[in-house]
């Protein structure tokens, strides 16, 4: 059994390796839909988020507010671009439009050029398809260019963490869309509160994430009596998963976890009461909505 | 007015960015032409050295409350110890053998010191807000320009160009000069040499630790912000020619503004041009464009 990844193109190579030895592969860090759609395996558990889900509730979420044109700022390589592809997918098909697109290489440290051409787009949105350090200095640069003014932000990919660096002051207003929150649920307040005790910092979806689906494998485990691969995955397919990550989500064919997908908007700094109060939510996506559908899926265990 | 299907005033402020970014390339390039003109060394940890004088400003902001203005002096000085005491410590036992060694030493010296930060302060880093005299910003009709940036420009060049008077026009930059073009003769003349070496070393380091601060609020302040930079940086002092003084300052602003175009034509290329630069003068000129073949 094989746990991590947060590169999208080390998570299909080790995917795939997992598949050919028969073992199970979670995965809580990388982006790519890859992993369940053109490239799903039996074995492939897909547990935290994916780009399709981050593109549904970012994307959604500024149409429904009626913003409708958008510009890009894309990290250079993989991940961007399905991040793209997706958000653009989802633009177009609610009638929006999207008015133009830079390609910036991974971990540049200057923004300001890419985000002037984003302004004289005149574009409404301004989405990041980049993710970490890259989304940080996109962010603070947008701040102090007057970006934010004219154009709303809508991270793609941000984590709490993100937030947390960027400072309340230059995040206030972003919208982002995560898996889960650590102010959320008596549960999810408990496990954060351990998490603190620790780590002295909160968790991100993706480390909540890791929890429960590693929780999830051994209950499995404990359940099933063994740990076979194929018992394993058939316990885990059939328990629904109730915890302090999600209600109700279950893993699919596909391998997809479908569990309810949240849009948040960073809070102001004078509605922030204590610190890591940073989100105040604006919708919920349920996961049958979030993640692929299954007639859009290219993957074969998933429409047999 | 349109210029390759872009409006002037559009050319104009990419320009002008290309300029700040040019900046930073121009004050690091310095400190290192400065280093390997004197001591032969190729400094890897230049980058590091960056990020120290960034993170060092973070510290001091943090923790005992000192201002950016205060930094801005303080944080040069604090990292060039640091590089004095590297430089007395380790990087002279290996001024006989080759570049190689000197290399490794400062390269690994990069890895420690971005591997001991990062465990304590993590890789998304921390945020620092520029000083409130400049945190405003200039409608210049063709963009609006924040003041920091401009203050970014102002200063470095400042400091550029006076490190290229004190080497190229004053007494003590004879000695430097000379040092580099024969060592055992200045000293033949009764300059302590050694004590040159050192205070030259943490000169240059001093420098990176300057750029380090000015880039403190403009870019997040994590460790790996040396990393992301130095390599490009270093393509620069080799197309600038190595140890090269004004070599290294115009090469740097000069190549701001190319990478800045092509952020607009062709993002993706933008951290691979000054690279394709490089391959090209070195073709032609192998001592690079302001170098002199020894």
């Amino acid at each position: 059994m094989i746990f991590g990844g947060t590169n999208s193109g080390t998570a299909l190579a080790t995917a795939k390796v997992a598949a050919e030895k028969k073992r199970i592969y979670i995965n809580n860090g990388a982006g790519t839909s890859a992993l369940t759609n053109e490239q799903c395996s039996p074995y492939t558990i897909h547990y935290t988020y994916d780009t399709i889900a981050l593109a549904n509730g970012s994307a959604k979420g500024m149409m429904d507010k009626g913003l409708k044109t958008w510009y890009f700022l894309t990290a250079d390589y993989a991940f961007g671009y399905a991040l793209e592809k997706d958000a653009t997918n989802v633009i177009n098909a609610s009638g929006g439009k999207v008015l133009g697109t830079s390609k910036h290489p991974l971990n540049a440290s200057d923004f300001s050029s890419y985000l002037l051409q984003a302004q004289n787009s005149k574009a409404q949105v301004l989405g990041l398809a980049n993710a970490g350090g890259d989304t940080i200095n996109s962010v603070k640069a947008a701040n102090e260019f007057g970006i934010t003014k004219t154009m709303k932000i809508a991270g793609l990919l941000v984590f709490i963490t993100d937030v947390h660096a960027i400072g309340i002051k230059n995040a206030q207003g972003l919208l982002a869309t995560e898996a889960w929150y650590w102010d959320q649920s008596d549960q999810s307040r408990k496990f954060a509160g351990r998490f603190m005790e620790k780590m002295k910092r909160m968790p991100s979806m993706v480390q909540a994430g890791n929890y429960s689906s590693t929780m999830t494998y051994l209950n499995a485990v404990k359940a099933a009596g063994t740990d076979d691969s194929d018992k394993v995955m058939a316990q885990m397919r059939k328990t629904k998963i109730n915890d302090m990550f999600t209600k109700n989500g279950y893993i699919r064919k596909d391998g997809t976890m479908v569990h309810d997908m949240y849009l948040f908007e960073v809070k102001t700094p004078s509605e922030v009461k204590s610190p890591w109060d940073y989100y105040k939510l604006v919708s919920t996506l349920s996961g049958e909505k979030a993640f692929t559908i299954p007639p859009d899926s290219k993957c074969a265990l998933l429409n047999k | 007015m349109e210029i390759f299907g872009l409006s002037s005033s559009a050319l104009l402020s990419q320009l002008l960015l290309g300029l700040v970014n040019g900046s930073f390339y121009a004050i690091l390039s310095l400190g290192l032409a400065v280093i390997f003109g004197l001591l032969n060394v190729i400094n890897f940890s230049h980058g590091a050295m960056f990020m120290l004088g960034a993170i060092v400003t973070w510290m001091a902001g943090q923790y005992f409350g000192i201002n950016y203005w205060v930094m801005l002096l303080l944080s040069p000085i604090v990292v060039g110890l640091v590089g004095i005491v590297i430089e007395r410590l380790l990087l002279r036992h290996l001024y006989q053998l080759d570049h190689l060694y000197g290399l490794l030493l400062t390269f690994g010296l990069t890895l420690f010191i971005e591997g001991v930060l990062r465990s304590i302060y993590g890789a998304s880093g921390l945020a620092y807000s520029a000083p409130e005299l400049l945190s405003g910003s200039t409608d210049l009709g063709f963009m609006v320009l924040p003041n920091y940036r401009a203050w970014v420009v102002f200063s470095s060049l400042t400091v550029c160009f006076a490190t290229w008077y004190v080497i190229e026009k004053t007494s003590i930059g004879a000695y430097l000069r000379a040092g580099t073009e024969n060592p055992k003769l200045v000293q033949a003349f009764g300059v302590n040499f050694p004590l040159m070496t050192t205070l030259t070393y943490g000169f240059g380091v001093a420098l990176a630790a300057f750029s380090g601060v000015l880039a403190a609020p403009i870019i997040q302040v994590s460790p790996l912000m040396g990393s992301n930079l130095i390599i490009v940086v270093f393509a620069v002092v080799v197309i600038g020619g190595m140890g090269s003084i004004m070599g290294s300052i115009i090469t740097g602003l000069g190549l701001g503004l190319i990478e800045g175009l092509t952020k607009v034509f062709y993002p993706q290329a933008s951290s691979t041009v000054v690279f394709a630069i490089m391959v090209i003068v070195l073709l032609f000129r192998p001592a690079g464009l302001f170098g002199r073949e020894k």
